[in-house]
């Protein structure tokens, strides 16, 4: 008997719950499901959080790269990764991570650099240390987030001239994240703009711009920023170039923005409530704005964070063969130069890091816009 | 099925006017002028004065240069079609005698790499979507995933750095072994190239062998609850005839018509990629000429590479309309 009893409460429970399930999906707003969905992808989660990472650190990289992209530790050049460990040379265990003293000196055959730990001498790092000088927002500081006194750390080794390949990564990525997401806001609104127009007012209108869209998605999009970056004058200051660099990339790719919007618009125009606000006297701007826009907003959210990886990537390769940003402004494209000299890479395989970062911002690029697409499905069952 | 193969030809020669235009516009861009360059040049090899006025008024008449740019573009136009590449400032060669094998290289490297997407991609995104949410289905969910956020340069240089450390290679791999490299074509080179061409087609169409995976599966899927998915299985079909016949025929039209954009980037990945591996293709002449500013020779790449693209995109259409009886009767 008590089992049972037990059993029908379990039941009733599991009913209780379902109605309550069902209830939560019945009574939160459409923003909360859709967050909610999301939630529950985790690699999305986890993504976003990585990303907010990236971009945390690389937009306040000085505080965050132990040293200045441009300081040059001359005894220290092509220094390999140099991670800090716990345990010292007799096997003891020490709280604070340190780092061994490198001494630098030469293969007899081959003359190349080597580096041997010198177990003997450790160096603790320490948090909030003082170092190189920077600004940040008209605020000068010296106070970088970790350091080691009396030695340099190299997280991810040092370059051909002996500058800290993390501190470079970091203040390089600072360039390529901002491209990516000024030149997805330029694409987005010129995507905007032509794809509703194309969608809503239709006919010869439509058709021009669809050809139009068309020709720019026929061009090889690489060969065409290689080209159209020759326009660029040499001359100009880095920071020019930068703007001019992103506005190219986001010229070349609004098309598919638009394609989207437009398929939106087309979709959307023929309901009842724009039918209603035509009626009441709304005029095409007015219906443009207030009706079709914020129906639409959420996929192109969607498909404008689809879109960040292939600028950034686009911004990456045009470095990389020396046509997009010009040093001594650095990006990643503009890092991973050296990886391309075999040469380089024989002798110092870990320049290749920054390919990582890259790999991984625009890796959580798409699976926190795959999360934000299923969560926007409207089919998807909570 | 005329008018519509009619309509996509008139399309693709509007496509093909436009592009040229905004090459030739991307021509005009930069500043500086063509003769000046090419005067300048040829005096400081030293050529007799009376072949530099020649030379310089050839160029002159042919491209019209100093009209105004309705009539450049014309000749330019028209020269090109022709078959004239125009001349290249930096090697002192008509531009078609540089390009001539490593764009034919880069066109038959690129059509492999297609054909390399279609055969790995379309059964394991079939595969995924038949046994969904198996191990098979969600390892390659992942890897597509992966495989769509790297970019071929960096899987040509992470590539090459396993190469270089692990093989202890101190050359790039190339496109043929060295004794071959300088070679005339034969049956050998050609078996020789085979041996070295996948991992370059395997490095260029992993993006988007990758992509493809994801829209295959996810059409696959959506195919496979339709009602005439169930019709078949109940008029007794087997696995293989509804998977085959019924879903795979329906489902791979998207991935048909998707040629026109993987195929742009296709060539995009080999471009970067060759320059990364000095490949013998296209990209890196290219790449030479814009850090050179060898302008004509440049747009003539640029050109020539998108009307491939225009030209394979008319291609796709009519294969598409010749699968998908739907295509083929709307218009």
């Amino acid at each position: 008997m008590v089992q049972d009893a037990a059993e029908n409460v379990t039941s009733l429970e599991t009913e209780v719950e379902a109605e309550e399930r069902f209830d939560v999906t019945k009574q939160v707003s459409y923003g909360r499901l859709i967050y909610l969905r999301f939630l529950r992808n985790h690699a999305a989660v986890v993504a976003a959080f990585a990303l907010v990472i990236i971009y945390l650190v690389t937009l306040v990289c000085p505080f965050f790269a132990p040293y200045d992209p441009n300081t040059r530790f001359l005894e220290k050049v092509a220094h390999p990764p140099l991670l800090p460990t716990f345990i010292d040379a007799d096997g003891k265990f020490h709280l604070r991570p340190f780092v061994f003293a490198t001494v630098q000196s030469r293969d007899p055959k081959t003359m190349e650099r080597m580096y041997t730990k010198d177990t003997d001498q450790r160096f603790p790092l320490r948090l909030f240390v003082r170092g190189d000088e920077y600004t940040f927002l008209f605020w000068d500081s010296d106070l970088h987030l970790f350091g080691a006194q009396d030695s340099p750390v190299f997280l991810l080794g040092t370059d051909t001239q002996g500058r800290d390949l993390f501190s470079r990564i970091l203040f390089g990525g600072r360039i390529s994240t901002t491209v990516g997401l000024i030149g997805v806001a330029i694409s987005l609104i010129l995507g905007i703009v032509i794809g509703m127009a194309s969608g809503y007012l239709g006919g010869a209108v439509d058709a021009v711009i669809q050809r139009g869209i068309e020709v720019l998605l026929s061009f090889p999009s690489l060969p065409l920023w290689m080209a159209l970056s020759l326009s660029l004058p040499r001359h100009w200051s880095s920071i020019r170039i930068f703007l001019l660099i992103t506005i190219l990339l986001s010229i070349v790719g609004w098309g598919g923005l638009a394609r989207v919007v437009r398929g939106m618009t087309l979709a959307v125009k023929s309901e009842e409530f724009v039918l209603a606000s035509r009626m009441g006297g709304g005029g095409t701007w007015w219906i443009l704005i207030r009706h079709i826009l914020p129906t639409n907003l959420s996929y192109v959210i969607v498909a404008a964070t689809l879109a960040v990886p292939g600028i950034i990537l686009g911004e990456t390769a045009l470095s990389f063969l020396g046509l997009g940003i010009q040093p001594p402004m650095i990006s990643w494209g503009v890092l991973l130069q050296d990886a391309q000299k075999v040469s380089f890479l024989s002798q110092m395989p870990w320049l290749i890091a920054p390919a990582f970062f890259i790999m991984a911002t625009v890796l959580a690029f798409n699976f926190i816009g795959d999360g934000l697409r299923d969560a926007l499905d409207p089919y998807s069952n909570f | 099925m005329k008018t519509y193969i009619l309509q996509r030809f008139i399309q693709m020669i509007i496509v093909m006017l436009v592009v040229m235009l905004v090459s030739f516009i991307i021509v005009e861009l930069p500043p500086g002028d063509f003769l000046t360059t090419l005067r300048e040049q040829l005096t400081e090899q030293n050529v007799d004065p009376k072949v530099i006025d020649s030379t310089v008024e050839m160029y002159r008449a042919r491209y019209g240069l100093g009209e105004n740019w309705v009539i450049r573009f014309g000749k330019w136009a028209w020269s090109l079609m022709k078959g004239d590449m125009g001349y290249s400032m930096q090697h002192n060669r008509p531009a078609s005698e540089l390009m001539g094998e490593r764009l034919s290289l880069t066109m038959w490297i690129s059509i492999a790499t297609l054909v390399f997407m279609f055969i790995v991609a379309v059964p394991i995104g079939m595969l995924s979507a038949i046994r969904q949410y198996s191990a098979w289905d969600h390892s390659f969910t992942f890897l597509a995933l992966l495989g769509v956020s790297v970019p071929s340069f960096i899987t040509a240089l992470v590539f090459l750095l396993l190469s270089v450390t692990l093989l202890g290679a101190t050359t790039v791999a190339g496109l043929f072994s060295p004794e071959y490299v300088t070679a005339e074509w034969s049956w050998a080179k050609f078996v020789d190239m085979l041996k070295h061409v996948w991992i370059i087609l395997f490095i260029v169409g992993l993006g988007d062998t990758a992509g493809t995976i994801r829209v295959m599966r996810a059409r696959m899927l959506d195919t496979l609850g339709e009602p005439y998915i169930d019709t078949a299985r109940m008029k007794g079909l087997s696995s293989a005839k509804v998977y085959f016949r019924h879903a795979l025929r329906v489902a791979i039209n998207p991935i048909i018509s998707s040629i026109g954009m993987r195929f742009p980037q296709i060539i995009s990945g080999s471009t970067i990629v060759a320059i990364v591996l000095t490949l013998p293709l296209i990209g890196p002449l290219l790449l030479d000429s814009l850090l050179g500013e060898d302008v004509y020779l440049a747009c003539s790449i640029l050109v020539v590479l998108t009307l491939a693209l225009v030209i394979g995109n008319f291609l796709a259409d009519l294969a598409l309309a010749w699968l998908d009886p739907r295509i083929r009767f709307e218009s």
